[in-house]
């Protein structure tokens, strides 16, 4: 049985648990980013994420608008290219939306996680089906809320988020690319996963790990 | 990979610090990446700023000063710059008119520029106008995708917006003629050879000796098709129907350049010069100015790009301007 509220200190050990695997998978994360774009998402996420890590640790802020602010401003200070604003922009307005607090129940992580994305979709203006994170994201969040709506503790809504991500991840692979550097290579962007898809669904994965322990 | 460097991962500060030591018309903030004008301009002028990755010089470094840009923000080699470099950079060079934020368009840069200008009207207030150049013809054009990239309609939009900026336009009179210099304006680019980002040390893509890319962009990306090598001749002809074909160019002087992708040689960039006012003359396009050199460069890719924009009167007395950057420099 797991909890029905996420402390903050729990989200603070997500951001610890992404930044240990997005630095394990950055050759991953770039090799996917070389077939279609421009070799670099790998070690742009894992030199944000240290730069995050690193902020955190000079004093990690009590509630949740201050830390997922200063999360943001890290991120789209320190990793340039798409993924700087994308992620930085995700985490700004999860701070914005959740507040001064110091836990979330299951739907105000919800509404944190979907003003995010929202935020994502505002800056990138992607749609499903562009082949980008969003095609991870969005049906994650689907999942999370119907989770939320079901009674379902935050855990386990993390979990049916993530494996709805790893989907959508998966779905990107036969598209063709109409957001990003790959969209220049048209039909040649086919057959390869997105890389912002797979640390997006990678993203989710750790929130499911982080929740279920 | 055999370059003039110390170490990969220097190469962008250590450059910085060369073009502080070769220009003292310019400082540059080293911590902040920013290039910027030794004597700032009048109170009461629209500043203009630009960036973007590097590896394009002298695109946007060289073309800080009197007559053009106000500050450069230099990313890593063909990584944007960030919204805090940018930001620092509007707020310092703001007189009090305005900043007009200049964005190749690119995903990353404009998404950092937006980001930039949104931080830099709630903290500072400052008014930015931005326009985004896209003048690449060999993208296909659609709202479905990112668009066309901007390329080397962007050198020309400095040069006249610069002018005009220092003139004493308003903010949105600047920003409307920005905007109408990237709608005149189109391009088209070729590659003999990839190029090799000095962090990657090694080519971008493989190009076979007997052949060529035809519509590269100017970050080693590959391009719209891949062809056998043919003569300059036959090239020019690639590089010039493209852009005919976009834009009805036939009425009234345009301003031509054949811009050298950083690996060519002066002497075959003439010679390209040479079969492209050839072509485009034969077309019935008036060449009123012309620009021939490496402007917007791709590192040490060897190849070409040709840049046609409809011009007027109003255009080509701005051209004609005086205008000291280390890039260009004339009419002093």
């Amino acid at each position: 049985m797991t909890n029905s509220t996420v402390p903050l200190t729990q989200l603070v050990a997500w951001l610890e648990t992404y930044r240990t695997q997005v630095t394990e998978q950055r050759a991953y994360l770039t090799e996917l980013d070389s077939a279609i774009g421009d070799a670099d998402h790998g070690a742009n996420m894992a030199r944000g994420f240290a730069a995050v890590m690193a902020k955190l640790e000079e004093g990690t802020p009590a509630t949740a608008d201050e830390l997922f602010k200063s999360v943001g401003m890290t991120l789209v200070t320190s990793v340039g290219g798409a993924s700087g604003p994308l992620y930085g922009t995700f985490f700004l307005r999860m701070g914005m939306t959740a507040g001064a607090v110091t836990e979330f129940d299951g739907a105000a992580l919800a509404a944190a996680l979907r003003a995010g994305l929202d935020g994502i979709v505002a800056r990138g203006k992607a749609e499903l089906g562009d082949k980008t994170m969003f095609d991870a994201l969005a049906p994650a969040l689907d999942a999370f809320d119907g989770a939320v709506a079901d009674g379902k503790s935050p855990a386990e809504a993390a979990a049916a988020a993530a494996d709805a991500a790893e989907k959508g991840r998966d779905a990107t692979e036969p598209l063709v690319a109409r957001k990003g550097r790959a969209s220049y290579l048209g039909e040649r962007s086919a057959g390869h996963l997105d890389p912002g898809a797979a640390s997006s669904a990678l993203l989710l994965r750790c929130l499911a790990e982080t929740l279920e322990s | 990979m055999k370059k003039l460097i110390n170490a990969p991962e220097a190469v962008l500060a250590d450059a910085l610090v060369g073009v502080e030591a070769a220009h003292s018309d310019l400082t540059v903030d080293h911590k902040n990446r920013i290039i910027y004008r030794a004597a700032p301009k009048q109170d009461g002028k629209v500043a203009l700023v630009s960036g973007g990755g590097s590896g394009h010089e002298p695109l946007h470094g060289g073309f800080v000063g009197f007559g053009m840009l106000d500050a450069a923000c230099a990313g890593e080699v063909f990584t944007s710059p960030t919204p805090d470099q940018m930001q620092e950079a509007t707020k310092v060079v703001d007189r009090g008119a305005g900043v007009l934020h200049i964005v190749k368009n690119y995903t990353g840069d404009v998404m950092n520029f937006e980001m930039a200008g949104e931080l830099a009207a709630a903290e500072s207030g400052i008014e930015v106008a931005t326009v985004v150049t896209n003048d690449d013809v060999a993208v296909q054009d659609s709202t479905w995708t990112a668009g066309r990239r901007g390329v080397g309609v962007t050198v020309l939009l400095e040069k006249i917006v610069g002018a005009a900026a220092e003139e004493g336009r308003d903010l949105a009179a600047i920003a409307a003629l920005a905007n109408k210099v990237n709608d005149s304006g189109r391009s088209m680019g070729m590659a003999l050879t990839s190029c090799t980002v000095p962090a990657a040390g090694k080519p971008t893509f493989d190009l076979p000796d007997d052949m060529m890319e035809i519509g590269v962009g100017i970050h080693g990306e590959p391009g719209r098709h891949r062809v056998p090598l043919a003569g300059a001749h036959e090239i020019a002809q690639q590089l010039v129907e493209p852009i005919l074909a976009d834009l009805d160019v036939t009425s009234g002087p345009s301003i031509v350049m054949l811009n050298g992708m950083g690996g060519s040689p002066l002497i075959e960039l003439y010679l390209m010069y040479g079969e492209v006012a050839k072509l485009l003359e034969k077309a019935g396009v008036t060449i009123a100015r012309n620009l021939v050199g490496n402007y917007i460069t791709s590192l040490d890719m060897a190849g070409c790009s040709v840049t046609v924009l409809k011009a007027d009167d109003e255009l080509l007395g701005l051209w004609d301007a005086p205008v000291n950057t280390a890039g260009l420099r004339w009419g002093l």
